[in-house]
């Protein structure tokens, strides 16, 4: 379909694109000031067109509507037509909209978080390519283009977690994102181009119109589905391939909220739910993403109970929600997934940027052991940050409430899911009350442990100001998705609907409402638990903490020390690839294939040499040769 | 009246000549000279580019001469889709490795400008060839130039690298001499009088039998120069040693040869055996190419030998691609060839900015140098991305085709050659960290000056190119595409065990001599 207004979309990635190009030619001759307002302008612009598109999108009242510009031509050849085209729908506008409107907000808090960094102009290029990069990721029609700003997004994450890369540990961080993003990027090229020998196409519309003649259950199907599954938990860091994204919080903390928490990791949950009408048609593969996003959820969640740095409980939180969503998508509850997606984007990018406010008050102290006492010090970090963690609890009438909410009713209620899956979905609601509490009371309660010579100070309003909004959209954001129960109307599930696909048998209407108020009331009772019983352990009995340590000490340690996954992984994998690849150089290589090479000149030489004593000027050998020779033939003519 | 084609072989020549005349102290001029040469040569060739037609398959601009006929050898060359941007990509970096080297020869100017023209002169003329006999003369011209490159300013083990090059590849050269000597004997056979004219040899109605042995002939003298394992022993001693614009020009350029040689003989020359042989070589491929040389590639502790043996791995991608014998993996391949050439040149080209600096190559040798120079970290940064082929440059386009085109062979295959692309990313950014990233450990590297405004003259361009084709390629593949489709044809009607069938819509090339 075409309409005028939203073949406007190209406007979309090619602010920040513009904003990429002058910050990162430019850059160092604008100077800081010039630098904060091209990166943030061009998001806020960004921002503004896509709000516009959204309303004009709304106003249409087509459900389901989609709409196709084609820019120019990319790859084209014989069979294959690649184009750099955008698909305008309810589900990539609902992305753009988040990105540009999250995007804005981290851009200028990063203008005072960044302040007087050496690198400010790089920080804001980078953050400008990012945001371009993620745009077009959701915004393209085809699984390449797709894979242009799912690699992109890769490659600024790469560059942003190394930003300070004087420090080898941040270096390393970066790389290590990079090469286990793109051991999931091989699963989804592959799925990608099995897609294309399949259907002869890799833009989605073209896939998913031929999709009629292929039933439940398809190998091809549920191979694809697979495989692009495989990039997916590379991207949203599931289990196995989640080890870098912990990592990777070495990066600058703005960072950490817009890539790490609200846009790219959920690169992942977006694709599976693009790809929704691919994997209805695969029931296995359902059932291993809600597994697998299960056990991440759950898995997380453990190791964040008992980190130390602040920024680590934000990161195995992320991984644990992103699980969450995954388990969504699993059992074929495709748009309370991304529900859970969009509030996700407020309350945790929120908390990212707080622990940023909170680490810019106590001279970048990650440690919550040195934190404590804040409450008063930084009252609007505080405020925000507890409605952030408020939020991400499921405490009714906050965002993370609704969300979450349809969602584990979803997983009950799917005839894809369960009561088992639910109760992990429960129990990981707890154990996220419970240590996201932890982190508040460790950090803004008790007496202050800062180290010395701290002076604690709020953050300047260019900060404090994203924070208020963010904390603001964290209470409201979860209104759209109100459940008919509540009496609402879950406007953001009709919404995104009509591009979404449906498991063939509509399992929302067998559910009793009463079940449906009983789980919602114990979900809600789980998470006061977690939060009352972080008040127990960290404010009213301090000791205990440590005394439970001590008596599980070995269940604390493997949490503790995160599974020891990082060394295990390490040991099988990092240290087995370079001791094969040195004995390939070394033996291989240069001792047997050169070996050989060299020894054939050897043996050349060898037997000149050899051969030259034949030639040695002496008459008398020469004769004698003469005579064996004539011997010799003379015997061949008499013995034949 | 000399021919657009010819010109590409006489300026530089030309250039040898106004050398030969200039007096041995007149350094500088003898710079300019030689580069006014080859930027006039490249002139030439984006004029060629701009008249070059797209629609028709046929070779253009067709020259002929008569040199030998009593033996049936003409002087003939023409260009086609797929050697066209080889040539283009041979003259533009032949003037850049020259401006590169601008202060790093520090004796025999004379001889080395000379050499550098002269191995321009022989590469061209491999891609522009139409004649069995003259290809071969310019296969072998080649050789002499590059082996004083490496043999006189090269590094320290110059003389057993210039030796083992010119070995390895005269060893090659001279079973595909033997071959040569068949066909023309099978010509004069077929067709009452002996020929070279490569047109006419492609109509030869070879058995199977005899198509295995002049197939192995050829491949093994064009697999040496890809190289393809196992006969890639030669390539990393070679790159160490010789200077940079030798690097530059082997790497970007030479190796496209190999490939180039396997597109243009071995396919419509012995299609069946090409057709039954194809998968030892996509085996070799894979294993011994792609995934074995990004392995060893891991390990290097010389930036030099990184990208030899990166260069392994890429050009096995070719090979991948040429095999598969399907549209996209043919054009996958030629234009991989093309992306090669560009950032691997361009990266011999940046190792060697730092060489000249530094005068070493070993990575343990930096560190934190993107502190000191970050111009030239964000130019290696972008060519680094390029060759671990990320999408949006040029890189990611030529391998997608050729996965693309190797997963409508062989997903067993494709599998594997996709791993490439993760090994990629490992050896060149775990390089790249150690290099660029940390402190500024080593003393000696504090007070390095970022890149001079020659060196940015230099590595520009390359850097404007990869982009542009990562995002606009179709140019390049509109142009390849005719050529590899008729080539396909070629394969295609030849190959099922049948005999020849000569019909003119699948004739490669129409035959009339203009």
């Amino acid at each position: 379909m075409v309409n005028s207004t939203l073949n406007l979309v190209w406007l979309i990635p090619l602010f920040p694109l513009i904003g990429f190009l002058l910050n990162g030619i430019f850059g160092r001759r604008l100077g800081d000031k010039a630098v904060g307002i091209i990166g943030s302008g061009v998001m806020f612009f960004s921002f503004i067109v896509s709000g516009y598109l959204l309303l004009n999108y709304l106003g249409l009242h087509q459900t389901g509507a989609e709409f196709h510009t084609t820019l120019f031509n990319w790859i084209s050849v014989a069979d294959l037509q690649l184009s750099v085209s955008f698909q305008v729908d309810s589900l990539s506008l609902m992305m753009v909209v988040m990105i540009t409107g999250v995007a804005f907000l981290i851009h200028v808090y990063s203008i005072g978080y960044m302040n007087g960094d050496e690198g400010f102009a790089r920080f804001f290029a980078y953050m400008n390519l990012f945001s371009f990069m993620m745009l077009i990721l959701v915004l393209s029609d085809n699984y390449i283009l797709m894979f242009l700003g799912w690699e992109g997004v890769g490659l600024c994450s790469y560059l942003l977690i190394g930003f300070w890369y004087e420090d080898d540990e941040n270096a390393s961080a970066g790389k290590k994102a990079f090469i286990v993003n793109r051991i999931g990027d091989f699963g989804f090229l592959l799925g990608a181009l099995l897609i294309f020998v399949t259907f002869g196409s890799f833009q989605y519309s073209e896939i998913f119109s031929q999709l009629e003649g292929y039933s439940v259950g398809n190998g091809t199907v549920t191979a694809i589905t697979l495989l692009l599954f495989v990039g997916a938990i590379g991207k949203s860091a599931q289990l196995p391939l989640y080890v870098w994204l912990p990592d990777a919080m070495a990066g600058p903390t703005p960072v950490s909220a817009l890539i790490h928490a609200a846009t790219m990791v959920t690169a992942g949950v977006y694709m599976v739910a693009r790809s929704s009408f691919l994997y209805v048609l695969a029931p296995a593969s359902m059932t291993v993403i809600a597994v697998v996003g299960a056990a991440t959820a759950l898995f997380a969640a453990s190791i964040a109970l008992t980190q130390n740095d602040i920024k680590k409980v934000l990161a195995y939180s992320t991984i644990s929600q992103l699980g969450y969503m995954f388990l969504a998508l699993g059992v074929g509850a495709f748009s309370a997934g991304m529900f859970h997606l969009l509030t996700h984007a407020f309350f945790k990018g929120l908390m990212f940027l707080a622990a940023g406010s909170v680490m810019h008050a106590l001279a970048n102290e990650q440690d919550m052991r040195f934190m404590g006492g804040l409450r008063k010090k930084i009252p609007k970090t505080f405020i925000t940050f507890l409605i952030g963690a408020l939020a991400i609890s499921g405490i009714p009438g906050l965002s993370g409430f609704f969300s979450k909410d349809e969602l584990l009713w979803q997983v009950y209620s799917s005839p894809a899911g369960g009561i088992w899956l639910w109760l992990v979905g429960a129990v990981t609601a707890g154990l996220t009350a419970f240590y996201m509490f932890r982190l508040i009371f460790l950090t803004f309660y008790g007496e202050a442990r800062w180290k010395p010579d701290t002076i604690a100070h709020e953050s300047p309003n260019k900060m404090t100001l994203p924070l208020i909004i963010l904390a603001l959209l964290s209470v409201i954001g979860g209104y759209v998705g109100v459940p008919a129960l509540l009496g609402g109307e879950n406007r953001i599930h009709h919404y995104l609907e009509a591009n979404l696909a449906k498991l063939p048998d509509d399992f929302t209407t067998h559910q009793s409402h009463l079940m449906e108020f009983t789980l919602m009331g114990i979900s809600v009772l789980i998470a006061m638990a977690g939060i009352f019983l972080a008040y127990v352990f960290y404010v009213k009995r301090k000791e205990l903490p440590d005394l439970l340590a001590a008596k599980f000490k070995r269940a604390y340690n493997l949490s503790f020390n995160k599974f020891y996954v990082d060394e295990l992984y390490d040991y099988l994998f990092v240290q087995r690839l370079i001791t094969i690849s040195k004995w390939l150089w070394n033996i291989f290589d240069v001792r047997l294939v050169d070996g050989l090479v060299n020894g054939a000149g050897q043996l050349i030489m060898v037997s000149g040499r050899r051969l030259k004593k034949v030639q040695s000027g002496l008459v008398s050998g020469y004769a004698l040769s003469l005579f064996l020779g004539s011997l010799m033939m003379i015997g061949y003519y008499f013995f034949r | 009246m000399i021919g657009i084609l010819s010109l590409h072989i006489i300026l530089p020549m030309l250039g040898i000549l106004a050398l030969i005349f200039i007096p041995d102290k007149e350094k500088s001029l003898m710079k300019v000279v030689a580069i006014g040469f080859t930027l006039a040569t490249f002139v030439v060739s984006v004029v060629m580019l701009a008249k070059f037609e797209i629609g028709p398959s046929d070779m253009q601009f067709v020259e002929y001469a008569e040199w030998i006929p009593q033996w049936g050898i003409s002087y003939k060359i023409g260009v086609d889709g797929i050697s066209l941007f080889l040539i283009l990509i041979t003259t533009l970096l032949t003037p850049l490795s020259l401006l590169s080297s601008w202060n790093s020869i520090n004796e025999g100017h004379k001889g080395f400008l000379v050499s550098m023209l002269a191995l321009e002169v022989g590469i061209i003329g491999v891609f522009l060839s139409m004649d069995l006999f003259l290809f071969y003369v310019f296969w072998e011209v080649m050789l002499i130039p590059m082996y004083f490159i490496i043999g006189i300013w090269g590094g320290e083990k110059r003389i057993y690298a210039a030796v083992k090059f010119i070995i390895y590849t005269m060893f090659g050269s001279l079973l595909m001499l033997v071959a040569i000597f068949w066909l023309y004997y099978l010509s004069s056979e077929q067709f009452g009088s002996p020929t070279t004219d490569l047109l006419m040899l492609y109509k030869l109605e070879l058995p199977y039998n005899t198509q295995f042995w002049l197939f192995l002939a050829f491949t093994l003298s064009f697999a040496i120069k890809i190289p393809l394992f196992p006969f890639h022993t030669w390539l990393p001693d070679a790159h160490v040693e010789a200077p940079t614009a030798g690097s530059v020009i082997l790497a970007g350029v030479l190796l496209k040869m190999g490939g180039y040689g396997l597109l243009r003989y071995c396919l419509p020359l012995f299609p069946e055996a090409t057709v039954r042989l194809a998968p030892y070589l996509i085996s070799l491929a894979v294993f011994g190419g792609i995934i074995y040389g990004a392995l060893v590639a891991m390990v290097q502790p010389d930036m030099k030998k990184l990208i030899a043996y990166s260069s392994v791995s890429h050009m096995g991608f070719v090979v991948l691609g040429i095999f598969v014998l399907n549209q996209q993996g043919l054009q996958g391949a030629v234009i991989q060839m093309v992306n090669h050439g560009l950032s691997t040149g361009a990266l011999f080209l940046l190792v060697g900015f730092i060489y000249e600096r530094r005068h070493s190559r070993l990575i343990s040798e930096y560190g934190g140098i993107a502190k000191i120079m970050p111009f030239y970290a964000a130019t290696f940064l972008i060519v680094v991305l390029s060759s671990l082929g990320l999408p949006g440059l040029n890189g990611f386009v030529g391998e997608f085709l050729i996965l693309v085109g190797s997963f409508k062979y062989s997903i067993f295959f494709t599998t594997f050659a996709a791993t490439g692309v993760i090994l990629a990313a490992v050896y060149l950014l775990w390089m790249y960290q150690r290099v660029m990233f940390g402190k500024v450990t080593n003393e000696k590297n504090s007070g390095l000056s970022d890149l001079s405004l020659r060196e940015k003259w230099v590595i520009v361009p390359l850097i404007v190119l990869i982009v542009f084709i990562g995002i606009y390629p179709k140019p390049i593949l509109d142009r390849i595409e005719p050529s590899v489709t008729n080539l396909l044809n070629v394969v295609q009607a030849n190959s099922n065990g049948e005999k020849l069938k000569i019909s003119p819509d699948v004739t490669p090339v129409s035959p009339e001599r203009n």
